[in-house]
């Protein structure tokens, strides 16, 4: 590996102080061992293996700059009488925890540099959580040998939604106070234990004066310490079970290929930190966010229109604004299913229907094996489907938690937006499968259209009896094996109900679910061409053009 | 040429034309009326009103009745005052443009005298609330008590800093950021449309000049934190993050793992 | 492949893979240079681009610091695009990222150009430990649960399973002290106390009287000497004066005054306070949810999701002619909790 250079150079004094470092370290540490399993690491290339580094590194950002917040913030609901420089607030009445917020924005030099590089890398940190999940689902990287790992992605996901609640609410404005009063209406919809949750997370009665300090210890040290652990080790996985890449000459199951951790990975990974921290800081000194001193103090009488929370909590607005209203009472007890659906059971379900999925779909296949190479979403498109339906069904809440920006900006009724959204969560996710399905297998068929076929010119040639026909150029080798290189499944078969005997077979109703299921997934697959196919497909037609062209008979 | 023939295609042209017709008809009867009854009028007040009526009766009788008793066209609007007339008229959302929804501010279709006029008819026929003085919505009043009120009774439609908000089915509280001073001690006292009134008793004229002093002091003051999306939340920074922002780290993981030439 | 086909279980082959590739593997394509490996001036100038990155984020690193103590905290600035903004923060948000920036595309231009650009092969082994290190691993967990002793020691295997499971309690308990159990706070408000039922204005605290409400007038208020917040987050309430002919029934038209009616300000489905009053229809509209509720027909929901009426709070004036409560709500306002009951 290494470079021709002059052989017999002695080594320079940088070199011999690094060995000396390297010495000290493995007499106690055993560390160079450690060094060459991974110094030369290799990691395979490609744009969207970074966005899980985006999370990461924002994650970093907030710590540090989370540190130096804490250095100046008071997690205080006590009364205080704000004498600060912002004059519109002069003589008001406001927890410290608010008048605390306003000096480090105010005050502090660089305190609101800081503030705000901490709430925008914080929406930046779960914006990527969510395209580092869309990236994992619809490649298919949670399948076996990482459903562990697509596990401790899912806890960090809600731990970092419930992170970034606590964190908008603890400077007690107006705005995150609206927010801190619906999550307690959202808990005490809990049945049986509901009001008792409530009164022991906020020392008693809303708003009450624990509830600020107890979510800054959960905000600065439980979940960040929790994540931290999650996060190492969600890391050691990739590092112990290494990185997935995408099929493609030369790009096995059983190796992978790409560049050594050290020089290149460490230069490019280190250098997207500084982006990402580069970036944050930008918008930090440019873009204003979470403006606290014009929402004002919190006070549980006062409100403002279009009170929203930050866009990952959107999805949560927009179920309790579309459900209908609906309440069970019964032996002098309530339960409010139009706080408890939206605001639990839903968010509930869906994240377990998300956690689950690489179980049910390693079911559905069968398919006990080790996969290190990825899907290329067309090439499962039920698995696709199924996402775009989610995101879909996502989406759809989240635009009505929206529905009076949107009917305001827009100049629509926002009763039209609710009533629209209701019907829409049920008629679109449907539509959106149905159509993701049939795109994929369109694009399946281009890709097979594209072995056998070539690919398309755009140069249209008159055959000698007049027929016109477009040219096709034969594509290369290494694309052919790409496009080729992917798992096809047939569908499962349930097998008899009973054996020769007439003995009923244990378990035969499950496996007659499973072949139904495994139908659904697989029956509409394109089937990749034998190699025989090809070789007849092929050889019939002019090999040897003196273009290197490939002319097909079938023109259009 | 382009934009004159876009402008031509505009649905509420004609009547633009026509209410514009109809305000240089009044214009034009302003102008001789007072010299019909100028042995009635030795002082400037009755002439100013005899200005309003001719005014009155061109451009809102048709709807509000003769002596603003109201027909099945527009409600009654005797009694009212000066306040409410100068509101509806001064912000241009009287003479209505389209009954559908809400009466929007638009282009004012009177100078600021000849709202005066109408004002002071309609109060000459059943009294009602004085247009403020300007000392009355100057905005110098405790700025401070000015939010509290604000936020208390004001921003749960209008939103925290005045930017307005949706009400049910597809009415809106306006946007007061570039509103008059004038105009919103007015719309408190009336309660034009949807909004409630705020009385003096319950709101003290003291009180309705911190609440303007409040909008007023806010919509000016800067955005210490730099470009502020319009001011209204968390939508406009979420969408900032997933267009731009993800875009631009999204750009830089491209071109991270391209293969240079 | 090397892992084949995986068949077991009784229905047929569990694994409905369609093994085979139609095409061969052409093997890795071949390094092709880059201009930098082969022009050594692109190579160089890469190399004075990157360094050039480098220095301007010293640069600016100085920049923020010169920035940080020469700019006052209170100047503000005009940018084209931005608005009138803090010219410090703007500064020094500028200057530490442009530096963080610099440092990030240099090392990434360094790598892209400089380095070594050939990719290196890597191999995978199965996750799965060998056949040998499995029976090793098991023969010494067999080895250590018979050292334990546990096999012949019953007793001790089923106390520490009891320990264990309940240890875990003492911390739990150890919780009890968060918060006072609800009892019946949450069905009650401060006014129905017999001395908080003034009437008073939410914000300057002085007594109303009906004089004081025109037609179509809505004030917040709340009742006399409130102390806490969590008295004002349920005994919030707005006063509204309807035309006494709109107001739906005698019945709530006699639990106002003369057209005045109290309802509670805070929404019954997830507590919000309310405020978005229309007066030509009487409708209040949660901002949070928009649960519309008819103020002149008992705060009937006529849209969105609750599921209550929106509580009303029955006035009368007293001897002074100001406005007072009769007595508390008639039942508890807020969000619904699982002991509320239909009362």
């Amino acid at each position: 590996m290494s470079t021709p250079e002059t052989p017999a150079a002695p080594p320079s004094p940088a070199a011999k102080a690094g060995a000396g470092v390297a010495t000290y370290l493995d007499e106690r540490l055993g560390t160079n061992a450690a060094g060459k399993k991974n110094l030369r690491k290799v990691f395979p290339e490609h744009w969207s293996f970074m966005l899980g580094e985006i999370a990461l590194y924002s994650f970093i950002i907030l710590l540090a700059t989370g540190v130096y917040l804490t250095l100046f913030f008071k997690p205080s609901a006590q009364e205080v009488t704000y004498d600060g420089v912002y004059a519109p607030l002069r003589g008001a009445h406001m927890s410290e925890a608010y008048a605390s917020t306003l000096d480090i924005s105010f005050e502090v030099r660089g305190g609101l540099l800081m503030r705000q590089i901490h709430h925008w890398s914080a929406l930046i940190f779960v914006a990527a959580i969510f395209i580092h999940l869309f990236r994992i689902f619809f490649t298919g990287a949670f399948r076996k040998p990482r459903e562990l790992n697509w596990l401790i992605g899912n806890g960090l996901l809600t731990m970092a939604l419930i992170e970034g609640f606590a964190g908008y609410t603890i400077p007690d404005d107006l705005l995150s106070g609206t927010g801190l009063r619906i999550a307690e209406a959202v808990i005490l919809s809990i049945p049986v234990v509901g009001t008792y949750v409530q009164f022991f997370l906020f020392g008693g009665e809303f708003p009450g004066d624990d509830i600020i300090p107890r979510l800054f210890i959960i905000h600065v040290l439980l979940l960040p310490g929790i994540m931290l652990a999650l996060i190492t080790v969600h890391l050691m996985l990739v590092v112990v079970q290494k990185h997935t890449q995408f099929p493609g000459p030369g790009r096995t199951n059983e190796n992978v290929v790409g560049f050594p951790l050290m020089p290149v990975y460490m230069a490019k990974a280190g250098g997207f930190f500084f982006i990402v921290f580069g970036v944050c800081a930008l918008l930090g000194g440019i873009a204003q966010i979470n403006p606290i001193w014009l929402f004002g103090p919190y006070y549980p009488d006062q409100i403002s229109a279009g009170s929203q929370p930050d866009f990952y909590i959107g999805f949560l607005e927009g179920s309790l604004r579309a459900m209908p209203n609906w309440e069970t009472n019964l032996f002098g007890h309530s339960i409010s299913w139009n706080v408890l659906v939206p605001g639990l059971i839903l968010p509930g379900i869906m994240m377990t229907l998300l956690a689950v999925y690489p179980f049910i779909e390693a079911w559905v296949t069968g398919d006990k094996r080790e996969h290190h190479l990825l899907d290329r979403p067309r090439d499962v498109p039920v698995r696709t489907a199924f996402g775009a339906m989610s995101i879909a069904f996502y989406l759809l809440l989240f635009i009505n938690g929206g529905n009076d920006i949107i009917g305001l900006t827009f100049d629509i009724s926002i009763n039209n937006v609710t009533r629209f959204t209701q019907v829409a969560l049920i008629v679109v996710p449907p539509i959106v499968f149905v159509i993701t399905k049939r795109a994929c297998l369109g694009l399946q068929r281009a890709d097979l259209n594209r072995v056998l076929h070539g690919k398309e010119t755009g140069i249209i040639k008159r055959l000698p009896n007049g027929e016109f026909i477009e040219v096709h150029a034969p594509i290369s080798a290494e694309e052919r094996f790409s496009l080729m290189q992917r798992n096809t499944y047939a569908p499962l078969a349930a097998g008899p109900a009973t054996d020769e005997e007439g003995v009923p077979t244990p378990g035969h109703k499950v496996a007659k679910v499973r072949a139904k299921l495994s139908k659904f997934w697989y029956a509409d697959d394109m089937p990749k061409p034998t190699p025989e196919e090809y070789a007849e497909l092929t050889a019939g037609h002019g090999h040897g053009d003196d273009h290197g062209t490939d002319v097909e008979g079938h023109g259009h | 040429m382009k934009r004159l023939s876009a402008r031509r295609r505009h649905p509420l042209a004609g009547l633009v034309v026509l209410l514009l017709a109809l305000g240089a008809v009044g214009g034009l009867y302003s102008a001789f009326a007072p010299s019909g009854t100028a042995e009635a009028a030795d002082d400037a007040s009755s002439l100013q009103i005899q200005e309003g009526k001719g005014l009155y009766i061109t451009s809102c009788s048709s709807c509000h009745g003769l002596n603003a008793e109201g027909t099945s066209d527009g409600p009654e609007i005797a009694g009212l005052g000066a306040a409410a007339v100068d509101f509806q008229v001064g912000t241009g959302r009287m003479p209505l443009q389209s009954r559908e929804g809400q009466a929007p501010a638009k282009k004012q279709l009177f100078t600021e005298e000849e709202t005066v006029a109408i004002a002071a008819y309609v109060a000459s026929l059943a009294g009602g609330a004085p247009i403020p003085t300007a000392e009355q919505y100057a905005a110098d009043g405790d700025l401070q008590e000015g939010g509290e009120i604000f936020r208390t009774n004001c921003a749960s439609c209008h939103n925290f800093i005045g930017k307005g908000g949706a009400l049910t089915r597809g009415k809106y509280a306006p946007n007061l950021t570039g509103s008059d001073p004038k105009h919103i001690y007015e719309a408190m006292l009336t309660g034009p449309e949807s909004m409630p009134t705020f009385s003096d008793g319950v709101l003290t004229p003291e009180q309705k000049k911190d609440v303007i002093t409040y909008i007023k002091t806010i919509a000016a003051e800067p955005d210490p934190g730099g470009y502020a999306a319009g001011r209204i939340g968390p939508v406009t920074e979420g969408l900032l993050v997933w267009t731009v922002v993800i875009g631009a780290l999204i750009g830089a993981a491209v071109w991270l793992g391209a293969k240079p030439s | 492949m090397s892992y084949g086909i995986d068949t077991h279980g009784g229905h047929g082959t569990d694994l409905a893979q369609v093994e085979g590739d139609p095409f061969a593997d052409p093997g890795l394509p071949h390094h092709t240079p880059r201009r930098t490996d082969i022009d050594a001036r692109a190579a160089n100038r890469a190399e004075r681009q990157v360094a050039g990155l480098f220095g301007l984020s010293t640069i600016l690193t100085i920049g923020f610091i010169v920035a940080f103590v020469s700019i006052d905290k209170e100047d503000t600035m005009y940018v084209v695009g931005l608005g009138t903004i803090n010219s410090l923060n703007f500064a020094l948000g500028v200057t530490l990222g442009g530096s963080l920036l610099c440092i990030g595309f240099g090392a990434i231009h360094w790598a892209r150009k400089l380095m070594n650009a050939e990719e290196i092969v890597d191999y995978r082994h199965p996750m799965k430990s060998s056949p040998e290190d499995t029976a090793d691993a098991l023969e010494l967990a067999k080895q250590g649960v018979a050292d334990s002793a546990l096999p012949r020691r019953k007793l001790i295997w089923t106390s520490l399973i009891g320990a264990m499971a309940l240890f875990p309690l003492a911390p739990v308990i150890a919780l009890r002290d968060l918060g006072p159990l609800p009892h019946k706070k949450l069905r009650g408000t401060l006014w129905d106390k017999p001395e908080h039922r003034e009437i008073v204005h939410a914000n300057d605290e002085r007594r109303l009287k009906p004089s004081d409400f025109a037609l179509g007038t809505m004030i917040s208020a709340k009742p006399n000497d409130l102390e806490s917040l969590e008295d004002l987050a349920k005994a919030a309430i707005v006063l509204i004066k309807i035309n006494p002919q709109e107001i739906r029934s005698k019945e709530l038209a006699d639990r106002g005054y003369r057209g005045i009616l109290a309802y509670s300000k805070i929404c019954p489905h997830a507590g919000c306070p309310l405020g978005l009053y229309e007066d030509e229809t009487h409708h209040m509209l949660c901002p949070c949810h928009q649960s519309t509720f008819d103020l002149a027909d008992f705060g009937r929901v006529v849209f969105g999701p609750s599921a209550r009426n929106l509580p009303t709070l029955a006035i009368t004036v007293d001897d002074e002619g100001f406005l007072v409560a009769k007595g508390g709500f008639d039942e508890p306002v807020g969000p619904t909790f699982f002991e509320r009951g239909d009362a």
